[in-house]
């Protein structure tokens, strides 16, 4: 060993802790900075509330104005339509059902692009076949077997479950047998072309599902959607009144069905007829011989962004902030430069990746915890006003819940050492302050309020650092709903925490090329 | 008057950074406006896209510039001092401010003509190759027509007038990553709360008042009367923030000391 210079010498503590210490001491000593930061908190809450105060909602018909009719919600706990016709009766323990669906046909009213008659057609995920129920009380545990307008058969359980099955259509010349089994709490789907040779679709378990429950017939037809650009950007969604009838043979129930015969009715009924059920075709059943014709709208599956208010709206409020906080980060390096601060904080601490490093804990653990808060007082204090005001917030579960407030805490975190690592890299405070601004804010105003295309929004969340905002995405998109999942509804394309990670990837490079930048060149 | 014009015309020439800033107006805009227009497709059976404004998509990210080079403007001097031997050469601050204000106003018209006419010129190259035909009823944006000049000439205008508004707000903040900041949030914050509430009647007043949105409304050249405001008084809206913003600054500067 020849070196003498050790990377510590005795006496002096050189310990991260130290340094970080020393950032913190920094930090806290500027008095602006600290308002700042009570100001990011301030902002994000208030922002919040001011938008939950401008939300008003009701319903009724003209000047009445009456209760709105309660939202079912389905045993994962999230907001559901249970809206079809039913044909059932009581199954007491184990036991089967078998149909053979030999037609599924419909009607779609005014579709484009004349808008101007009823045509004859089946949406995509218009829905026909078997099911086993717990009761006929909307947003109730189910297992069902399907053929659907497009889609072929699937086997759907509690709204957000979905399998593929076989695709194609039913006709009389190729029908389709459906047979759902309960097994306890096993419900096992399988599906035929001939009724002898059967394949099994998927099973679902229904823990909870009570001894006796309602096994039948199922139809339901979801609304015709179509989008068009609305003139303010962002898109203007239509839906337009579908419906479908199956025509079923060949029903068998096997099992204890000692609770009495047939009996149907409309699950999830709005208590209004549109003129087509009016004057030409009720939901309802017709029956003849064994025959079952049954006909329905509506849908069995959870609810979109577009039916209610998504909770992360009550976070908005955190663009402002972050802007704010852009501006702190970033002076929080910048200011050291253009005090020569810097060549003494260099001279204290000769390693300068470490010195960015602890400044980068501090800023983030700083922004980290005044997010947190900032996020625990916004979302339930506005949530409460936005439902006081009579508009539906759509219901999540606290793990989401929990995502959202740390998760944009820890978006704001990252925010923060990005602006940090952008002020290093220039160390010019305007120039880091606009180009994280802009990176950061841009993409999403470019993506829900432009003319651009869906398309090109949803690549501007993939590959730019606005991916992030995925985090506060509360309702997921379910492929088997129609929807229009787009950003400007809350659907982001990326998961939450992947979403994230690209922001943090941004970030990690953004602070790797300052460190070295500080490395290279006198300060 | 002209000597105050000669003295921050030689400032600001001789920053190294104007250069490369309004070539970045130039560059950012024309690039982003290609990219949007590379990126959309309009299908046989027609589409509703407003081509014009598309092919002007690009300005939302040269304003981002534009702010920049007008808050270095006054900004830049505050941070290193000049200040002081600016205001002690000419006294008359209200007329420093209108010399500043009009040198950047003439840099940022002629930096935003080359970047708008680079952004038609780039829709007009690239449209047509993604279905906007005469055929399916979009003739390529192009000057001779009334709206399309409208929106051409008022997007020069929008760049000019959000120069001026940083120039004011940099004037009255005097920090210069304070003052960018508060321009690019007040530029790009009201879009996206006006998105976030429900209630439509505070949806459009979030519109009206907002500089951004309003002030873009001058690009709109289909389904005008859906909109909030004409595309007139839309600029209106944010000439009344800009003539704020200056006003504000233009007082600060001349109450404080410096």
């Amino acid at each position: 060993m020849t070196g003498t210079l050790a990377p510590s010498r005795p006496g002096v503590r050189t310990g991260f802790g130290r340094l970080v210490h020393a950032e913190w001491t920094k930090f806290r000593t500027v008095r602006g900075w600290v308002i700042a930061m009570v100001a990011v908190a301030l902002v994000t809450v208030l922002l919040g509330l001011f938008s939950a105060q401008g939300s008003h909602s009701s319903c009724g018909s003209g000047p009445v104005e009456t209760a709105c009719p309660a939202v079912p919600v389905g045993p994962g706990g999230e907001a559901v339509n249970d809206h079809f016709f039913f044909v059932h009766r009581s199954l007491t323990g184990d036991g089967a059902i078998t149909v053979r669906l030999t037609s599924l046909t419909g009607i779609i009213t005014y579709p484009p692009p004349n808008h101007d008659e009823i045509v004859p057609g089946v949406v995509p995920w218009a829905k026909a076949g078997v099911i086993i129920k717990d009761g006929t009380r909307p947003g109730s545990a189910y297992a069902a077997l399907v053929l659907t307008g497009r889609h072929g058969v699937r086997m759907q359980h509690d709204f957000t479950g979905d399998t593929a099955g076989r695709p194609g259509g039913a006709s009389a010349a190729s029908p389709r047998w459906l047979r759902l089994t309960r097994s306890g709490d096993t419900l096992t789907g399988h599906e035929s072309p001939d009724g002898t040779h059967w394949t099994e679709v998927g099973t679902a378990h229904l823990a909870g599902l009570p001894a006796t429950a309602q096994v039948g017939l199922l139809v339901t037809s979801p609304g015709d959607l179509t989008v068009k650009q609305g003139a303010l950007g962002g898109s203007i969604e239509q839906s337009r009144f579908t419906q479908a009838t199956g025509v079923f043979d060949h029903v068998e129930v096997r099992g204890d069905t000692s609770g009495g015969a047939w009996s149907h009715g409309e699950v999830g009924a709005t208590g209004t007829q549109t003129d087509w059920e009016k004057y030409h075709r009720p939901a309802g059943v017709e029956r003849s011989g064994g025959t079952f014709t049954v006909s329905g709208s509506g849908d069995i599956a959870p609810r979109g962004s577009g039916e209610g208010i998504r909770i992360e709206n009550t976070l908005t409020g955190a663009f402002a902030g972050m802007i704010l906080l852009v501006i702190v980060a970033v002076l929080f390096v910048t200011a050291e430069y253009r005090r020569g601060l810097i060549r003494t904080t260099l001279l204290a601490e000769p390693r300068r990746g470490r010195v960015l490093g602890a400044k980068a804990v501090v800023i983030g653990l700083v922004t980290f915890v005044t997010g947190l808060i900032a996020a625990v007082v916004a979302v339930p204090v506005c949530t409460h006003i936005l439902r006081a005001n009579g508009n539906y917030v759509l219901p999540v579960s606290w793990l989401t819940e929990l995502r959202l407030m740390a998760g944009t805490a820890a978006l704001l975190a990252v925010a923060a050492v990005f602006a940090l690592a952008l002020g290093a890299l220039f160390r010019r405070g305007v120039a880091a302050v606009t180009a994280a601004v802009v990176v950061l804010v841009l993409p999403h105003v470019l993506a829900t309020a432009s003319v651009l295309p869906e398309g090109a929004a949803q690549w501007l969340l993939r590959l730019t650092p606005a991916a992030a905002f995925a985090i506060q995405q509360s309702i997921p998109a379910y492929p088997q709903v129609t929807g229009h999942y787009v950003p400007q509804d809350g659907y982001y394309p990326l998961p939450p925490w992947a979403g994230l990670a690209v922001f943090c990837g941004y970030a990690a490079l953004a602070l790797g090329l300052a460190v070295v930048r500080l490395r290279r060149r006198d300060a | 008057m002209r000597r105050h014009l000669h003295a921050e015309w030689t400032k600001l020439r001789t920053v190294p950074g104007t250069g490369w800033l309004l070539l970045a107006v130039a560059g950012l805009t024309v690039a982003l406006s290609a990219l949007a227009a590379a990126a959309v497709t309009c299908p046989a059976t027609g589409c509703g896209t407003d081509t014009t404004k598309l092919s002007l998509t690009g300005v939302q990210l040269g304003q981002a510039a534009v702010a920049l080079l007008a808050v270095l403007g006054i900004g830049g001097e505050y941070g290193t001092g000049m200040i002081h031997t600016t205001l002690t050469a000419m006294p008359d601050r209200t007329t420093v401010l209108t010399a500043k204000a009009a040198v950047l106003a003439g840099l940022t018209m002629a930096a935003g003509t080359v970047a708008v006419l680079g952004s038609v010129l780039a829709a007009r190259l690239i449209l047509p190759g993604s279905g906007f035909t005469s055929a399916h009823g979009h003739p390529l944006p192009s000057l001779a027509d009334g709206a399309t000049l409208r929106a051409a000439a008022g997007s020069v205008l929008y760049l000019m007038l959000i120069a001026l508004l940083s120039l004011g707000v940099a004037t009255a903040v005097r920090d210069s990553a304070a003052a960018v900041g508060t321009v690019l949030g007040l530029l790009y914050l009201f879009p996206i709360i006006g998105h976030v509430v429900s209630d439509p009647h505070w949806q459009r007043r979030l519109w009206q008042i907002s500089p951004m949105n309003a002030g873009l409304a001058i690009q709109s050249t289909t389904e005008l009367r859906s909109l909030p405001l004409t595309p007139w008084a839309g600029l209106g809206v944010l000439a009344a923030w800009t003539a704020a913003a200056l006003l504000c600054g233009g007082l600060l500067l001349r109450l404080r000391d410096a």
